[in-house]
């Protein structure tokens, strides 16, 4: 019984699901179920932030490697959400919004989390540059054509692409590399993308059916 | 020992840019004195490979922060050429009759800003100066308050300023709502059920731009600011394929490519993807921002980059040529 209702439960409303797509009077059921589906994702925040505070009260409590770290996580996201919760600071009082200019959610929002994060993303540039001196090998064929297509992307996205090929003239226009870029990613990157997403939703119906069928399991966990 | 030396590397740094004065832009000449100083540097880094001694990560880190950092104090003018897809995105909005009502998602975060803010700002300044209505909404939590840091910037432009666009009437802010593809789902039969409140907690039928916008039919532009799930890929298989409104998008250079099978089915009204489309999104709008100055340091570092894949690969071939020496 524990895994023959969940799966009923999925393919009475999969199925409704499909069935409303095709008959218009019934259309307002997808409507419905999606708010059931946010109702359902409120309960996935709580689990959330549980998770992370017992994965992070765990690693403080026994000290282990990192625990510093956990310190600042633990503080940040009880910060965070003490003053989103109760709007400390904010002008309009608990009735007003947490993004509310003035508010201290508001204020670590633009003064803390956002350069913040900024700079996590920032630290990248200094990553793909360290990754593409040490991996970006022309060691075979297809590695050098990858080589080759990155360098005009590369060079193409910027304006010593332009710079470097702005002589070649008009009925050779092609062969500047900004258009060599767009060339790229019109073609061969447009054929690849639309491959993977014809096979995704390939992938998307098989699974669908799977489930619906009672066939896929594995979403109720254990071995089956 | 080392430690303390990034130390104060760092400490001077933080001193030598806090005493400088501001704005500090050296001379063309000196810029391109600088360029050759840092070229030379890479021809020396390429020679020394060559000869088998190879370099380690942080003298890769060390010509990257330079090449990011220089180019701010440079003064060099950049040929620039409109891309067709931010041309295309360019074209949609001037078509744009005043008083239009264009529907601006703004679906990412801090991490993606420095990408897409600059298109947030080129957008709600061309906005205002055309008088379209702008509605604001998000997806993701943060994007709202990204919304909300573009306008307040955009309203201290002269321009924008003469005009005094008034909240409520010229543009308005619904703020967050969770949900992802379901809310833009719902949003086709009735954006009052989404966001019955803006994000100052006014009733939707309160606010006068509001009136009678019930769903996408009342839209006439959407403007999608994206950088991930959900975002462009679920504007266009929702709003655009369902319910026929027009969707425009700006994305970071990680999520662009994927979205150009919209564009080529023209069921993507024009696309600006990553920095570079975001300086020519701003160059199309006339509208220079902070996208006209990253694109420097991008030319630079993207030019590092190339630079270190060929010292990669020469390194390469000097380690295939000792193998087949000591084979030999």
């Amino acid at each position: 019984m524990k895994r023959q209702i969940p799966m009923l439960i999925l393919s009475a409303v999969g199925t409704l699901l499909v069935v409303s797509v095709f008959i218009p009077s019934a259309r307002h059921w997808q409507e419905d179920a999606s708010l059931y589906f946010d109702i359902i994702a409120v309960f996935a925040f709580f689990l959330g932030g549980g998770n992370l505070i017992r994965v992070h009260a765990e690693k403080v409590s026994r000290k282990s490697a990192g625990w510093i770290y956990s310190v600042v996580t633990l503080l940040g996201f009880g910060i965070m959400l003490v003053t989103g919760l109760f709007k400390i600071g904010n002008p309009n009082g608990i009735a007003g919004d947490i993004s509310q200019a003035g508010s201290y959610f508001q204020l670590l929002f633009q003064y803390v989390m956002s350069p913040l994060n900024s700079t996590m993303y920032a630290l990248l540039a200094f990553y793909v540059a360290s990754a593409s001196y040490r991996a970006f090998r022309a060691k075979n064929t297809e590695a050098t054509i990858l080589l080759v297509a990155a360098f005009v992307i590369l060079l193409g996205r910027t304006a010593l692409g332009v710079l470097l090929t702005n002589w070649i003239p008009a009925q050779f226009s092609v062969l500047q590399v900004p258009n060599l870029a767009i060339w790229i990613m019109n073609a061969p990157n447009l054929a690849g993308q639309r491959a993977i997403m014809i096979g995704i939703s390939l992938g998307v119906i098989s699974m669908s059916l799977r489930l619906l069928l009672g066939i896929e399991r594995s979403y109720l966990g254990g071995d089956n | 020992m080392n430690k303390y030396y990034s130390w104060l590397i760092l400490a001077a740094l933080i001193i030598v840019v806090a005493i400088l004065p501001k704005p500090l832009v050296i001379s063309p000449t000196a810029s391109v004195i600088v360029t050759i100083l840092l070229g030379i540097a890479l021809v020396w880094v390429l020679v020394l490979t060559i000869r088998g001694h190879l370099i380690g990560r942080r003298v890769v880190f060390l010509f990257i922060g330079a090449s990011l950092t220089l180019p701010f104090f440079m003064n060099f003018e950049m040929p620039i050429k409109v891309s067709p897809e931010v041309k295309i995105l360019y074209d949609a909005l001037a078509k744009l009759p005043p008083g239009s009502k264009v529907l601006a998602a703004f679906d990412y975060d801090p991490p993606s800003a420095p990408e897409l803010q600059p298109q947030a700002d080129a957008f709600m300044a061309y906005a205002f100066k055309h008088d379209l209505k702008v509605i604001i909404m998000g997806l993701w939590p943060q994007g709202p308050q990204q919304a909300n840091m573009s306008i307040d910037k955009v309203l201290q432009y002269p321009e924008i300023r003469a005009k005094n666009p008034k909240y409520g009437v010229d543009y308005v802010n619904l703020g967050f709502q969770s949900g992802n593809e379901f809310v833009i789902q719902r949003m086709g039969s009735s954006f009052r059920g989404m966001f019955p409140r803006d994000i100052y907690n006014t009733d939707y039928d309160k606010i006068p731009l509001l009136n009678g916008v019930e769903n996408f039919s009342n839209i006439d532009f959407v403007f999608n600011l994206s950088s991930g799930y959900p975002g462009t890929v679920e504007w266009v298989q929702i709003a655009v394929d369902r319910y026929g409104v027009k969707v425009g998008a700006g994305n970071t250079a990680v999520q662009a490519p994927s979205v150009y099978p919209y564009l080529s089915s023209r069921k993507l009204t024009g696309l600006a993807g990553g920095m570079s489309g975001a300086w020519q999104f701003e160059q199309a709008t006339q509208q220079p921002g902070k996208a006209s100055t990253y694109v420097l340091p991008q030319t630079f570092s993207h030019t590092v980059v190339i630079a270190f894949i060929i010292i990669g690969n020469a390194a390469l071939m000097v380690s295939y040529r000792r193998s087949k020496r000591g084979e030999a």
